[in-house]
Formats: C-alpha cells, structure tokens, sequence
C-alpha cells in the first residue's frame, strides 16, 4: 500500500462505508441462500436428518440414506452434522427447545431421552408402521407412559473389559468370574511386565466404566436398587454393593495397575496398547470395537470381551447399553412427516440393519425383527452376543433411572487419578445426583 | 509483512540517536545482539508451533498419531488437501463462502456503528454517558442469554440464517470496538472538530470526513481483532446458525474430531487451511497497522 | 437489519438529540455530536444483546428445562453457592485472571518497546508475534493438548534433552491451570504488544528528545516518560485481559474441559456445565453471579484506571 493518497482516501471510504451499511441488508440475505447450494432435489420430498459430524456417524448415516433412496426414489435425504459428546447433546436440546430441529434426528435412548421432554417435542409413533419391527425390550427406552417415540439405531453393547486373548494365553489366566479372579490376574500381569488395566483418561468419559458396568453386579445382588435409587432411598455411598465400583476404580490406581500414560491417553491409544499386548485389560464399551478395528486392523481376532466381574460367580452378567433411538420432532409436518416415517421404518428393517452392518461392523445384537448377524463379526461382538444368547445381562442403570449426575465423568477422572478416595467420590457424586434429580422436578428429593 | 526499515518509524525513532561512536556501538549492539536473541526466541515460542500445525497437516494418519515433530514421512499433501475439502460435500468450500462474508459484512457494520458511539461517547459529557458507559461494559462482562436470544431471534423471523447471525455478531462486538475506538479518539485534538464545524461541517461531515480518517490506526487494529474475532468464532454459528447451509469454517474441525476417531493429520490440515484467511488479511493489513500508528503519532 | 437502515434515517432521533443536552452546549442548538450517532448501534446492541439478558435474569429465578419453567426464587442461587467446584472456580478464575493479565501487561509492554526500537528483523517479529492470535481457540486447544503430551508431546520430548523428566503439563492437577494460562499468554500476548506499540509510537517525541538532553538514562526515560504516557495502552491491556481472564472458558474448555477431575475448573466452566446438564435456570443464576462479580472488580478499576490517566 502507498502512503502518499491519505488526503483524498478518507472521503471515499466514507462513502464506501456508508455504501456498505446501507447495502448491508442485502447483502445480509444472499449469504444465507449462497450456503445451500447441494440442494438438488427433483420434486419429491427432502428430509434433513441430524447426526454426528464425524467420519464414522457419517458414513454409516450415508450407507443407510444411499440404501433408503434407492427404495424409496421419491425421497431425499441430506444430512446435518452435530458435534460429538456434551456439545452435541447440549444443540440438540438448544435446537429441540426453540422448535428448529431437524426433520429426523438421532439421540440417546433411556434416562437421557427422558431429558428431552419427548411428550412436548417429539412425534409419536405408537402403532406405526415405522415401528412395527422393533423389538419389544428396546420400547420402554424410547416410550413416556404408553407413548412409543423411537426405532433403534444400531446394536446393543455391552459395557464390560475388552481383553487381550494372547496374553492371557501366555500367562494361563482364564477370564476373571470374580472381582477376586480379576485381582489375582490383574497381579500376575503386571508380574510379567504388562500394564494389567488400560486407563484413557485424554476421553473422560471413559473412566466411568468401572461403575458403569458394575451395574449388573448391583442388580444381581439387589434387584430393586434402580428404583430405590430413583425414589432417594438408594445411594452409592452408604451402600457396600454399590460403593464397590468406586472402590475398583480407586484399587486400579492404588495398585498401579494402569498404563503409564492412563491421564492423557485417548481411546484410540489405549486400543493400541490393548491389540500390540502392552496393555491386558481395558474397561470400555463394546461399541468401541471400531476404534480397535482402526488403530489395530489385523489384530481384531486378538481381542475378546468379559463383563465386569463381581463378588458372586454364580451372577455373572453383562451390564447392557440399548442403542440410541432415531427420532421424529414434533416440528416435521405433512409430506416430510410422511417421507420421515418411511425412513425410520427402512432403519428398524432387515434391509436397514444390513445397511448398518455394512457401513461399521455390529457390536452386539440388532433389536430388530428378522435382523440377523454377518457371520464374521469380530470376537468381541461374539463374546457380547454369548451373554445377550444367555441371557445373563441386565440393562445399564440409565435405562432404569432417570437420575444421572453430570459430573460423574470428573468424579471418577478424580477417583481414578487419587485425587479423591473412593468413599469421598461416591458421596460427591450422590450430591450430583441429587442436584440433578431436583432439577429434574422428581418427587421424594 | 513490513520491511525491516520502515521508513517512518525509522525516521522517527532515529532522530534523537546522537552522533557520538560509543552510542553507535551501543546500538548496533543492542540493534544486533537484542534483536538476534528476540528471532531465535521467536523461532522457539512462536515458529515451532506453526510448524507443528504444517509438519503434521501433510503426514499420514499413523505419523500423525505419534505428536512428533517431524518431517512427514509419506509426504500427503495434495491427499489430506483433497480429504478435507470433499469432506461431506465440500462442506468447507461453503463454510469458507459463509465466514467471509458473515466477517467482511459484521465488521464493516462494527466499525461504521463503533467508531459512531465512541465518538458521541467521547466527545459529549450528558446525563446518558454514564449509563451508555455502564453498557458497554457490561457488554463485555455479561456471558450472553443463548436461548432466550435464539426466541428474540425468532420473534424477528431471523433465526437460523446469516442475517440473525450477523446481528448477534455485531451486538457481541460492539463493547470492544466501542471501548478501542473511545480510548484512542482521546489522541485526536478537538481543536480539529472546531475547526471543521467553523467551516460548516454538519455532525455527519466531521465524522465520516474529519474523524474517523484520522482513527485510522485504531480501525485497522479493529478490523483485525474483530476480523479474527468472528472468523474464528465456533459458539454463536453453532447456537445462532444451525444447519450445514450455515456453516462457518470452526465448525468444520468437528468433521475430524469425534468422541472416538480422531485422524489428527485431518485435522492439523483442516486448522491449516481455516487459519489461512486471517494470516493472509493480517499480512496485509500489518504494513497499514505500522504505518498507520506512525502517522497517528505525527499528528497526536 | 432492516431495524438499521430505518432507525438510522428516523428524524425523531435527531429532534430528542437536540433536546439531549440544553445546558451545556446552548451556544448552537444542534450538537455537532448527536445523540442519534448512538441509536443503529443501541438498537442492535438493545434487542439482541439487553432484551434477552433481561429475560435470562428472570429465568435465573426459575427451574427451567426444556419447554417449562417454574418460579423457584433464589433457590438456583442456593443451589449454585453449595456447588462443591464452586470454592475451587472462584479462586481458579482470580489466579487465571490475574497471572494472565499480568503476564500480559508486563509482556505486552516489553515486547512493544523492543518492537519499537532499532533491532534486527523487527518487521518479522512484529508479524510473527502476531500469529497465535490470527488462530482460532479451538485450534490452539488441540495445538497445545497435542503438543503438551506428557509421553509423546514435543515440549516434553524437548525438554528430555536436558534432562527433564516428563512434565504432566494437563494431567497434573496442580499444573493444569497454568499450563493453560500459559496457552493463554501465548495465544494473547500479540495483541497487548500491538496496543502497547501503538501506545508507545503516538508519544511525542520531544518527550523523549527532551529527556535526552537533561541526561536522563534508558530507566529514567522509561519511569518518567514511556510509562506514564502509555497509560492508556496499559488502562486497555488491563482491562480487556482481566474480563478476558475472568470470564474466560473457551480455551479452558477446549484443553482440559476443567480437568483433570474439577481442578482447572473456572466460574465460566461451572456454568457452562450446568447448561450442558440441562441445566438451564442454574447456569443463568451462574451466569448473573459471574456478572455481578466481575463488575464488583472491573467498575472500580476502570474508574481507578481513567482517574490515574487523568492524572499523568
């Protein structure tokens, strides 16, 4: 730039701002219509459906839209990302509370659904065809009352220990029935040199495990602790049953059993460790087998899967995770209703479920009628299917409640990391819950 | 970027420099040494980041997973380039249309309405000025009310699009650009209002012709920051535009970034090419920056 | 935006400006500075930034979910005060404000003195001074969270060579805040330096000539000339990088997220979670106990900060 024309070039920029500002509505509007140039539908219907902006929800949302237009020609369907983890829920509330949510969107099932008010928000499916398929388990976690709201999306999981068979082969361990098991292999790992258990707390969700999946131990022991808990008589501290889960997590640590790297590993790290053999056991959802599949292809085979062991051999079982639901807002009227319908019924379909397995693979079982299994799922999906087959599983306590606190991620970081004991973690996190029952307006706190 | 010598601050700055040989060795000492340790600090603290940012943007995703510092084994650049930008639809291409135009248009209206309040504010003391003070103060103290500005916005019919976005920008701006505008509109003599208004100039005139040249080296510092401000802003886009149509480019990082992938050479890249923008437009507006906080001196 | 163009050509804006103030400037009827100046601005700023403030502080009185509220009185105030991360965020977000906004100023400033004076490739460091702030926070988040790994991160690779073991910049609970502070410094220190070199540059310099010729050494001229005639750049720096500090939360959040546990929890980080959780009537009772302390710091200081520039 020249720095001799400063006399004349302050009128003109005047000028030209004051161009601009009164420009500025018109301008104002074009930018919104420049935005939305992949809009090429010819006729029929275009329904939006929100789903996760990253690589996989994607891709997998993509499998099933390409196999769902090809059926049904006259539909088209775009897709809209949404962040992952609290963000994304967090929009989704936003979008669902100001009326602006998308035609279709999907979003957890159980107590967290519960949280999205569906009876004012969302379109009900009772009696549906949309729905006709949907296995009968999955419906109280996306119905209010009588009110059914939702079709699955995806499989079942387990949350459990993902393990790695090699070296518990070397080592002649045997999957662990008891917390007694657990602790004796854990020992005799790290004996050999290997990190016993794999922590990742760089993803704090993750340290929840521990309590999360010791859910079914709690049940076993105590069938009505989901309800005393929901009605304030129940609470992790003062109970031994439950309090242990807290206790495990704190054992872990105590007894050094982690990876070095348990405060800022990542989960696609803690897969790492698990498939080379450097890490034995990794507390973690099922669902998470497609992070082994890509940090460590051709050692998939390698890994299978146990539920979190208890006091009682004789009561081992699953703590299960429903898969989330596809939902229809309240906002999504006439021909879109019509054409969002057709595609929550294509999803909850045979052909929709072979749409899913084909985009990423399953990780437990569909809970759709005549869905079935690719035959080569990987082993930690076979383990997960054994206990479904048995029987021997109960669902995760937010399938049960509709009290969870919202820091119990950071609890159990803090517990986990010997910031906290176990006992004082558990009382915090009770004190959690009951801020989040109060607010939810729930009688008896 | 400004050449070493910039003719006005070095005309300036050497004026008083005497003329006696221990000065000039002093100088040159301190012209050498000072200057050579401040480049190689620079390099450390400020360079090696960025290179971090470059290095790891053209690396495969298994390089990538290791954090190092390296010089990329497999060499992706045109590959990464390609991934990111057809990612889900060439979101990024419309992302990169909805950003420059929600910044150019939000900070031109900043600037204009800004320098505007500044210069009442400044200028005339009446029983307004304390609350308008207050305000704007509070402006940039009082975390915005997201959903209750979402249902103003829809009473407005201007949810969800670039227009109510561009508002929600301009009103969040406002406090900074107006408490810039007012603390550097103290160095312009009002003896120049009185002149210009002896001449006949309306309030319009001496503003637009007289005033706001002159904050020239403040409204560049403003374009900017606000330029920056609002390229860079991933909240309100997120809460005030929702829907890919209204993408802007910090929204895009989510595409590489999830709960459980993350392909950090994807999204090195993707923060590569969105920082782009803002490092181009301040390379240009750097020399304005110099030459204009010179110019302001002469005339303070 | 169609509110602009018509209130900014409203002619009743100019009759009450003429009105605004009698007494003072009665000498011509009409201010050469309107009233109206401030109303395109007033009402963008009023309808999009005050009304829905003025909303949320009612809903601050309410339990709000999704849909329906309910009149509770103060008890979101009880509620957030008994917050157990409470304690923690108050004194987390003082000592971030103020290690950051210190760094700042005393950076700030130095930098601006060096970049004004005669040194070798000072255009280039002017520029790349600059740099971190032309990122975006999201972006130095990641930057840094990858850079500051504890095993495979570059700093700690780094600091291996001289023997340094490894530093848990994140993942130490004592450190996190800190390190994030630092971050901070890092990411804003460019634009302290280009207000302070602004600052430094529009004093006169028959100041500095003047100082000269009485013999004033590099100290002296700095006590007596530069520092007090750069207050105003120190009266910005300061007051922008203490809200800044106060409030700050976007890069916290995207580091640690308050972590490990709650140990770089800040107010701003509180609030956002129970808006996260839901919450929505105790994070606006959040967000107005931010509000209500951040003025009881910054009003008084503005006020001690214009005085002094009066002053010098």
């Amino acid at each position: 730039m020249t720095r001799n024309s400063t006399t004349r070039r302050p009128a003109r920029r005047a000028l030209t701002l004051a161009i601009a500002l009164t420009l500025l509505p018109l301008t104002a509007c074009s930018a919104g219509s420049l935005g939305s140039s992949s809009d090429a539908s010819g006729g029929g219907t275009t329904i939006t459906w929100l789903t996760g902006a990253d690589e996989t929800a994607q891709a997998t949302a993509k499998t099933i839209v390409t196999a769902f237009e090809k059926a049904n020609p006259d539909v088209t369907v775009k897709l809209d990302g949404r962040p992952a983890g609290g963000d994304g829920d967090n929009l989704v509330k936003t979008r669902l509370q100001t009326g602006s949510m998308a035609d279709v969107f999907d979003y957890n099932s159980g107590s967290l659904f519960q949280q999205i008010a569906p009876e004012k928000n969302l379109t009900k499916l009772t009696g549906d065809d949309a729905v006709a398929k949907v296995d009968k388990s999955f419906d109280p976690q996306v119905s209010v009352g009588q009110d059914l709201y939702g079709v699955p999306y995806g499989t079942a999981f387990g949350g459990g220990v993902m393990y790695n068979k090699k070296v518990f082969e070397q080592l002649g361990i045997q999957v662990p029935q008891t917390w007694a098991d657990f602790t004796a292999a854990a020992d005799k790992i790290k004996a050999a040199g290997i990190a016993p258990v794999i922590q990742t707390y760089g993803e704090t969700w993750t340290a929840q495990l521990p309590i999360l999946g010791d859910f079914h131990n709690i049940a076993a022991a105590e069938p009505n602790w989901a309800e005393d808990y929901t009605a304030n008589k129940a609470k992790y501290a003062t109970d031994p049953v439950a309090l242990a889960g807290f206790q495990h997590l704190q054992e872990i640590h105590d007894k050094g059993w982690e990876n070095a790297d348990f405060a800022s590993a990542k989960v696609p790290d803690g897969m790492r460790l698990l498939a080379d053999g450097k890490g034995a056991m990794y507390p973690i959802l099922s669902s998470n087998i497609t992070n082994l599949a890509q940090a460590a292809p051709d050692k998939v085979n390698d890994v299978g899967f146990f539920a979190l062991p208890g006091t009682d051999a004789s009561s081992n079982g699953l703590t299960a995770w429903f898969p989330n639901g596809v939902y229809i807002p309240n906002t999504t009227k006439d021909a879109k209703l019509t054409a969002a319908k057709k595609l929550l019924a294509f999803i909850a379909s045979p052909a929709g479920c072979d749409a899913q397995s084909q985009a990423s693979p399953p990780t437990g079982p569909y809970l759709v009628e005549g869905c079935t299994l690719p035959a080569d799922v990987p082993q930690v999906t076979k383990d997960v299917q054994a206990y479904f087959d048995a029987d021997k599983q109960s669902p995760a306590l937010e399938f049960l409640s509709p009290v969870k606190g919202p820091n119990l991620e950071q609890i159990c970081v803090e517990v986990g990391s010997g910031i906290t004991s176990a006992a004082d973690g558990a009382k915090l996190y009770d004190q959690d819950v009951q801020k989040q029952a109060q607010q939810l307006g729930l009688e008896g706190w | 970027m400004s050449t070493l010598t910039d003719p006005a601050t070095a005309k300036a700055l050497k004026a008083p420099k005497g003329p006696q040989d221990t000065v000039r060795t002093a100088s040159a000492l301190y012209r050498w040494g000072v200057g050579g340790l401040a480049i190689v600090a620079s390099v450390v603290v400020f360079l090696v980041p960025f290179a971090f940012i470059v290095t790891t943007a053209l690396m495969d995703s298994q390089q990538a997973g290791e954090f190092a510092l390296a010089w990329p084994r497999n060499l992706q650049f045109v590959q990464n380039f390609v991934t990111v930008l057809q990612t889900r639809d060439y979101l990024l291409v419309i992302a990169f249309i909805n950003s420059t135009v929600l910044t150019v248009v939000s900070v031109t209206a900043l600037v204009v309405l800004g320098a505007m309040v500044a210069f009442v504010l400044q200028r005339r003391r009446s029983r307004i000025t304390p609350l308008a003070n207050f305000l704007v103060l509070a402006g940039l103290i009082m975390p915005p009310a997201v959903v209750p500005t979402i249902w103003v916005l829809q009473k407005l019919g201007l949810f969800g699009g670039m227009p109510g976005l561009i508002l929600v920008e301009i009103a969040y701006g406002l406090s900074f650009t107006v408490l810039l505008f007012r603390a550097f509109l103290g160095t312009v003599p009002r003896e120049l209002d009185e002149a210009a208004i002896i001449d006949g100039a309306g309030p319009f005139r001496l503003f637009f012709q007289v005033v706001l040249p002159l904050l020239r080296p403040v409204t560049v510092t403003i374009i900017v920051v606000q330029s920056v401000n609002i390229f860079n802003d991933f909240t309100n886009p997120l809460y005030f535009a929702p829907g890919d149509d209204n993408a802007t480019v910090q929204l895009t990082l989510f595409n590489f970034q999830s709960q459980n992938l993350t392909s950090y050479n994807l999204l090195f890249m993707d923060i590569l090419l969105i920082t782009i923008p803002p490092l181009v437009m301040y390379l240009f507006f750097n020399r304005q920056i110099v030459a204009g906080m010179t110019s302001g001196a002469v005339k303070g | 935006m169609t509110d602009v163009s018509a209130t900014t050509s409203s002619p009743p804006g100019t009759t009450r400006a003429g009105a605004g103030g009698p007494g003072r400037r009665d000498r011509r009827r009409r201010s050469p500075y309107p009233h109206w100046f401030l109303l395109p601005a007033a009402v963008v700023y009023g309808v999009i930034f005050l009304v829905p403030t003025l909303l949320s502080f009612y809903f601050s009185l309410t339990r709000w979910t999704i849909f329906s509220s309910e009149f509770i009185g103060l008890d979101n105030f009880a509620q957030f005060f008994s917050e157990p991360a409470l304690t923690k965020g108050f004194v987390n977000t003082f000592v971030y404000a103020v290690v950051t906004s210190g760094a700042k100023v005393v950076l700030g400033m130095a930098l601006g003195l060096l970049l004004t004076s005669q040194i070798v490739g000072r255009g280039y460091l002017r520029s790349v001074v600059f740099f971190p702030v032309l990122v975006s926070t999201v972006g130095v988040g990641i930057t840094f969270q990858v850079l500051m790994n504890p095993e495979r991160g570059v700093i700690n690779q780094a600091l291996a060579l001289f023997g340094i073991g490894q530093v848990g910049w994140l993942t130490n609970p004592s450190l996190a805040l800190f390190s994030v502070a630092l971050v901070d410094i890092w990411k804003g220190v460019g634009l302290a330096t280009v207000i302070y070199m602004a600052g430094i540059v529009s004093i006169p310099n028959e100041y500095r000539e003047a100082a000269k010729v009485d013999g004033a050494g590099s100290w002296t001229t700095f006590r007596n000339i530069i520092l007090p005639l750069s207050w105003p750049a120190t009266s910005t720096v300061v007051t922008l990088s203490l809200i800044g500090g106060l409030r700050s939360f976007d890069l916290i959040w995207a580091m640690t997220k308050g972590g490990p546990g709650f140990t770089s929890d800040v107010i701003a980080s509180v609030i956002y979670k129970q808006y996260q959780a839901g919450f929505y009537g105790l994070s606006t009772a959040g967000n107005v106990i931010l509000f209500v302390a951040v003025t009881a710091i910054v009003v008084p200081l503005t006020r001690f900060l214009s005085k002094k520039e009066v002053e010098m």
